[in-house]
């Protein structure tokens, strides 16, 4: 969060990862905000977090006021995302209190207000200096009392009193049918609406973020995905609202010194986003692999997602080309993750990558293929997937490299990632395997580099158990002009 | 009969507003009427001991405990509604209004 930005209001961190950056900051400090929902949408996980951060980041001490599970309950519940709310109750930073409300109990004669609520929030407040506050799920009040009359006011009244207590605070509602909640709350807060949904779409379950308003402040309008995973909420922010990553002038390898040569600086730049494309069998996993191996010899990890291989596979394989991948693996330089596609949705992917990246700490990443992907969500998910993946490998300056299986005419354009990948790709190297006199040529070009300049000619390589040889750019072109194109694979050397 | 039934009573309210006033004229009233000697009402200020709040389980203001005889009963509000009272801590048994 940069503190040079006009922020009109101050915010407050959640510390949820991504839901900061969507709302450029956090909640509007000492406020309410609301965050609705229908049940089992993860309003209570997201609540304690807000809580839990504010006393583990930002040393600011929660009180959480529960009305419909014990203190006992929600401690257990949220145990399986390691939070602890017994030793943060001990320390004195967190408050629960359970506010049972029970019918069959309770009967109600006359005028009465909810002064006793607001004495029992006042004092937990005040006895541990809280600076943020949450109440889940305040509505039950309806389904436990009977003048909604009073109600009504009196939970207006208290909204207004936590403002002038000036602190931050989640109120979790229940959606109703027509209204984002049942008794209507949103009317009440008018600072800051967060609406949560949980749908399931072809057979997998997607959960969403929305703000629906945030009054006075730019926030992002789409629908984010989010995950509740061991490790509680974190939200997938679609694209950061700005672009603005450090960018570096450092150059490094390619792997192979004949494809360094092609660019004016000999290299891709530290933190670039390289995509390689071509049809079936045009070693888009080998160039990978060259990359991969370069990063490994310079002692920087990199983290290799495989689609389409098993690590055992993809070594073996990289050996017929004289590669050796086996060393890196054990030094524990490279991480080689294989899964298939089909195995979550989108979102769980984006998820799978973000944590590795994460606890990994890799400097480079190549992701093959990218385009085995495109076949677990529409091409709209996955451009946008791939988007906030980009954002995140640039934020830590992380090289990466994607393969892209592209169609084997070289006449259809409408490839789709290729097309969702190639704008957003800073280096872009096409690969292909042409017939030509009777036999199968491979040859390279640079379609873009950003910010470098670059070769235009078309190259040849070939694929030996010695690996790849590029041929040199200007023997073929002497062997072009000759018109035999076959001849130049077989006499140029690297 | 039991004769050794007492009424323990605790009426929380939050300063001298109107209707815990109320509440507590009306309380002292009827167990005058119902219950004579065989009672007792507590009043307690929240504002002064905000800590028995979530002790007492309290949210409304006023609220009234029936702490004994058993079972444990709250009633909440002004207690302006006399029979609903009455009925609501079982106070018609013990002493009928014709004071037989």
């Amino acid at each position: 969060m940069s503190q040079t930005k006009l922020t009109a209001f101050p915010k407050t961190p959640t510390g949820i990862y991504g839901l900061d950056e969507i709302t450029g900051g956090g909640l509007p400090k000492g406020r309410p905000t609301l965050i609705c929902g229908s049940a089992g949408c993860g309003k209570t996980v997201l609540a304690i977090q807000f809580l839990i951060k504010g006393i583990t980041e930002f040393n600011e001490p929660g009180v959480f006021m529960s009305f419909e599970e014990t203190a006992k309950d929600l401690t257990e519940n949220v145990k399986s995302f390691g939070f602890d709310l017994g030793k943060l109750s001990g320390e004195n930073k967190l408050r629960i209190d359970h506010v049972r409300i029970e019918r069959s109990e309770i009967q109600e004669t006359g005028e009465y207000d909810l002064e006793g609520l607001f004495i029992r929030l006042g004092h937990a407040i005040d006895s541990i200096g809280a600076k943020r506050v949450v109440l889940d799920t305040i509505e039950s009040l309806f389904s436990g009392l009977s003048n909604t009359t009073i109600l009504r006011s009196e939970i207006r009244r208290l909204f207004q009193w936590l403002k002038e207590k000036g602190v931050t605070t989640i109120i979790t509602g229940e959606r109703g049918d027509t209204t984002l909640t049942r008794q209507g709350l949103e009317e009440y807060v008018s600072d800051c609406v967060i609406l949560l949904d949980f749908r399931v779409i072809e057979q997998i379950a997607t959960r969403r973020l929305r703000i629906v308003k945030y009054r006075g402040s730019t926030h992002g309008t789409n629908e984010y995905p989010f995950l509740i995973d061991e490790n509680g909420v974190s939200v997938l922010p679609i694209t950061s609202l700005k672009l603005e990553h450090v960018t570096s002038t450092e150059i490094i390898s390619t792997g192979l010194p004949a494809l360094d040569k092609l660019f004016d600086g000999n290299g891709y730049f530290k933190g670039n986003c390289t995509l390689i494309t071509g049809s079936a069998g045009t070693t888009k996993t080998i160039i990978a692999a060259y990359f991969a191996l370069s990063s490994c010899k310079r002692k920087e990890k990199v983290l290799y997602f495989s689609f389409e291989e098993s690590p055992n596979q993809l070594i073996r394989n990289m050996q017929s080309v004289g590669m050796n991948l086996n060393p890196y693996v054990k030094s524990k330089l490279l991480l080689i993750h294989s899964s298939r596609p089909s195995l979550h949705g989108l979102e769980m992917h984006l998820l799978s990558l973000h944590k590795y990246i994460k606890d990994f700490k890799p400097q480079t990443v190549i992701i093959d293929p990218i385009s085995s992907l495109v076949s677990v969500g529409s091409r709209g998910e996955v451009r946008a997937m791939l988007a906030r993946l980009m954002d995140m490998l640039k934020m830590y300056q992380i090289n990466a490299l994607f393969t892209s299986l592209s169609q084997e005419q070289p006449g259809s354009q409408n490839d789709s990632t290729e097309d969702a990948v190639s704008s957003l790709a800073d280096t872009w190297i096409k690969l292909r395997n042409e017939e030509k006199n009777g036999i199968r040529i491979r040859s390279l070009y640079i379609v873009k580099s950003r910010g470098m300049g670059h070769s235009s000619e078309i190259c040849s390589y070939s694929v030996t158990n010695q690996g790849v040889k590029i041929v040199d750019e200007l023997a073929i072109k002497k062997q072009s002009h000759n018109g035999n194109g076959r001849a130049a694979v077989y006499t140029a050397k690297v | 009969m039991a004769k050794e039934e007492y009424w323990e009573l605790w009426l929380y309210i939050a300063g001298q507003t109107p209707k815990s006033v109320l509440a507590l004229e009306n309380i002292t009233k009827y167990s005058k009427e119902h219950l004579r000697d065989k009672h007792t009402i507590e009043v307690v200020d929240l504002l002064k001991t905000p800590h028995l709040a979530e002790r007492d389980e309290i949210f409304a203001i006023p609220t009234l405990i029936k702490k004994t005889p058993k079972p444990l009963k709250r009633i909440i509000g002004d207690l302006s509604d006399k029979e609903k009272v009455l009925s609501g801590l079982n106070m018609h048994s013990i002493v009928r209004p014709d004071g037989k």
